[in-house]
């Protein structure tokens, strides 16, 4: 489904269509929304690289982290974008506020410029800026300056604190319907905003992808919740939903699990069994199951009639024995075959009759 | 030559050796300050290699407290200061900053941002220091000085991080969990939670007081990409008793 999803970014929208555009949603519980980021422009980068892609390259808007980790993350992949020409970065994370170049214009700090990027400086409440120079730095991206690239925004929860809500969602829609862009992605951390912020967003988004806790079976104490901290850390559930062209939306779901910095999307199991055996507490008394008390639990025969195989059941009330016939009794009927050895037949009531409040079950006893 | 510090549950969980890059959050409250865990981390940047050097920036007491403190532990810092190795930033003199002549809070937290890179470059520009610490002491008291901003707040600190990619320096803040964490405003605590890349979280214990325990420590590491390739546990709890001239970490239950 991950793999849905970066397919799906890869090949853009059709002829006039607005843009494919994700938004990865996470908590602090559970934020593991860096790593799926991470992963999508990783798998992304891979398209452009080995030209699977219609598109000419990234344009990356970093506000929470630094060119350099892109760099040193995709370097990591076997990509050197330090002077690549499909991979270019907006660093909204050095100065974005312009406090360093006011300083060193006034010459109380050295001017250190990083790498290739270009530094931005964000206007309170007005993205326009930002929005000519993703473009230009997409127009980059190709000899005619007219290829189609991908955006990706490190992190949208970032811009919110310096422009309001209707400027940030003004500028991805601007980006979704322009021309040359092809698709957009962006993380956004939905503990930090009014639900109506982030509803707002998610509306402008084709595809949303959320990770979430993992659903686990009840632990108390305190070892416990520190288990859940730690699962939190490594596993999250990662669900997608789609808004398909005939207005059906649809909803995915898998399991994510980062592992040693890799991150590894399995199909979604709905039993907590397999993480609840490795997170039950370590005590003295033994929990868990023997395969032998495994298979004998499940040869138990449960004392009621809905065993469901199909064949008659022999039911003993616990007053005659079953080789006896039955005589007058509650059950209204039954019958008796006419073989050496007795056998009871039992056709449930419900089957027959409606249960009636008014009726008092008992008053054919003949007491 | 330095002397190793003997490892303590607290320097094992914080993994690594001066741990460069990295930010780490301190997490306290009323009941349990977290005061004890800054006075180690700093005795730890001061001690660990005798190029390292701190900027430590301090709204809560003057130079004389800490140093008070750390002699019981060890650490002269009026040596420490002279020798370079530590700049002390006394953000309560009045005079400091030109806070009396009428700047607005942003020019002071922007006067104040250069004046820790600018110490941080002539740091590493001196003798090749190979780990500079900054620490902030504390960011509740900060807010008082940016006059109630918390944005403002937020964006030094973000400009403090970015030093941490820039000159590969570490950021330890403390803050209080309990000024922010009011249903109104969780913002500033979550904020930080997420830039940081190691919280740790000092609170009481859960059963109440207790005479020879005075409360619990959660460290969590959040940054899984320094990963040495060992399954490492990412969260680790254990309780800690504060004595007079040092502090005991154990497990619980295992305090004899």
């Amino acid at each position: 489904m991950a793999e849905w999803i970066c397919r799906t970014l890869r090949d853009g929208g059709l002829e006039g269509e607005h843009a494919p555009a994700l938004t990865i949603n996470h908590t602090i519980t559970c934020s593991l929304g860096f790593f799926v980021f991470d992963h999508i422009l990783s798998q992304l980068s891979s398209f452009i690289h080995s030209q699977k892609s219609q598109s000419s390259g990234i344009v990356l808007v970093a506000f929470s982290r630094s060119p350099l980790y892109y760099e040193q993350l995709l370097k990591s992949k076997g990509y050197n974008v330090s002077a690549s020409t499909w991979f270019k970065v907006l660093d909204c994370y050095t100065d974005p506020l312009g406090w360093k170049s006011k300083l060193a214009n006034s010459g109380r700090i050295a001017n250190d410029s990083l790498g290739s990027s270009v530094t931005v400086k964000l206007c309170k409440n007005d993205l326009d800026e930002l929005f000519s120079l993703i473009l230009h730095r997409g127009k980059e991206l190709s000899v005619d300056g007219k290829g189609r690239f991908m955006v990706a925004i490190d992190s949208v929860s970032e811009m919110l604190r310096h422009a309001s809500v209707s400027s940030v969602a003004s500028l991805l829609s601007e980006l979704r319907s322009h021309g040359q862009v092809s698709s957009l992605f962006w993380l956004i951390h939905s503990d930090l905003h009014e639900t109506r912020a982030t509803a707002a967003l998610e509306y402008i988004s084709s595809m949303k992808a959320t990770v979430a806790v993992q659903p686990m079976d009840g632990l108390s104490g305190n070892s416990a919740s520190l288990s859940l901290m730690q699962n939190n850390l490594k596993r999250g559930k990662f669900s997608v939903h789609v808004k398909c062209r005939n207005g059906l939306v649809k909803t995915m779901v898998e399991e994510l699990n980062v592992e040693n910095s890799t991150i590894n999307f399995t199909p979604f199991s709905t039993e907590g069994e397999v993480i609840s055996q490795s997170l039950v507490p370590k005590v003295q008394f033994n929990l868990q199951l023997s395969e032998k008390e495994r298979n004998d639990r499940a040869k138990v025969v449960l004392p009621f009639e809905h065993q469901g195989d199909g064949k008659n059941i022999q039911i003993y009330d616990g007053r005659k024995s079953l080789n006896e016939s039955k005589g007058d009794s509650e059950q209204t009927c039954f019958e008796k075959e006419d073989s050496g050895r007795g056998e009871i037949i039992y056709f449930h009531d419900s089957d027959d009759e409606m249960p009636d409040s008014d009726e008092d079950p008992d008053d054919d006893l003949d007491i | 030559m330095a002397n190793a510090l003997p490892s303590n549950l607290l320097d094992e969980s914080l993994g690594g050796s001066s741990g460069g890059g990295r930010m780490i959050l301190v997490e306290d409250c009323v009941e349990t300050s977290g005061a004890f865990v800054v006075h180690h981390l700093l005795k730890r940047a001061l001690n660990s290699h005798s190029s390292d050097a701190v900027v430590f920036l301090s709204f809560s007491h003057p130079l004389s407290h800490y140093d008070r403190v750390l002699r019981k532990m060890g650490c002269n810092l009026s040596v420490q200061r002279d020798n370079k190795r530590l700049l002390f930033l006394d953000m309560l003199a009045l005079d400091h900053l030109d806070r009396n002549r009428g700047k607005t809070s942003e020019d002071i937290l922007i006067a104040l941002y250069g004046e820790i890179q600018k110490a941080v470059e002539i740091s590493r520009s001196h003798e090749a220091r190979h780990h500079i610490t900054v620490v902030i002491d504390d960011v509740s008291l900060m807010e008082v000085d940016a006059n109630g901003s918390s944005d403002l707040v937020l964006d030094f600190l973000r400009y403090c991080c970015s030093l941490t990619a820039q000159f590969g320096c570490s950021l330890i803040a403390l803050n209080h969990g309990d000024v922010y964490s009011t249903v109104d405003q969780p913002n500033l605590l979550l904020q930080l939670e997420y830039l940081a890349d190691i919280v740790i979280k000092i609170e009481p214990l859960a059963t109440g007081l207790a005479k020879d325990v005075h409360g619990q420590l959660t460290v969590t590491n959040r940054n899984l990409r320094v990963d040495s390739g060992k399954s490492r546990s990412r969260i680790h709890n254990f309780q800690f008793r504060i004595k007079d001239n040092s502090v005991e970490y154990f497990y619980p239950g295992s305090k004899t």
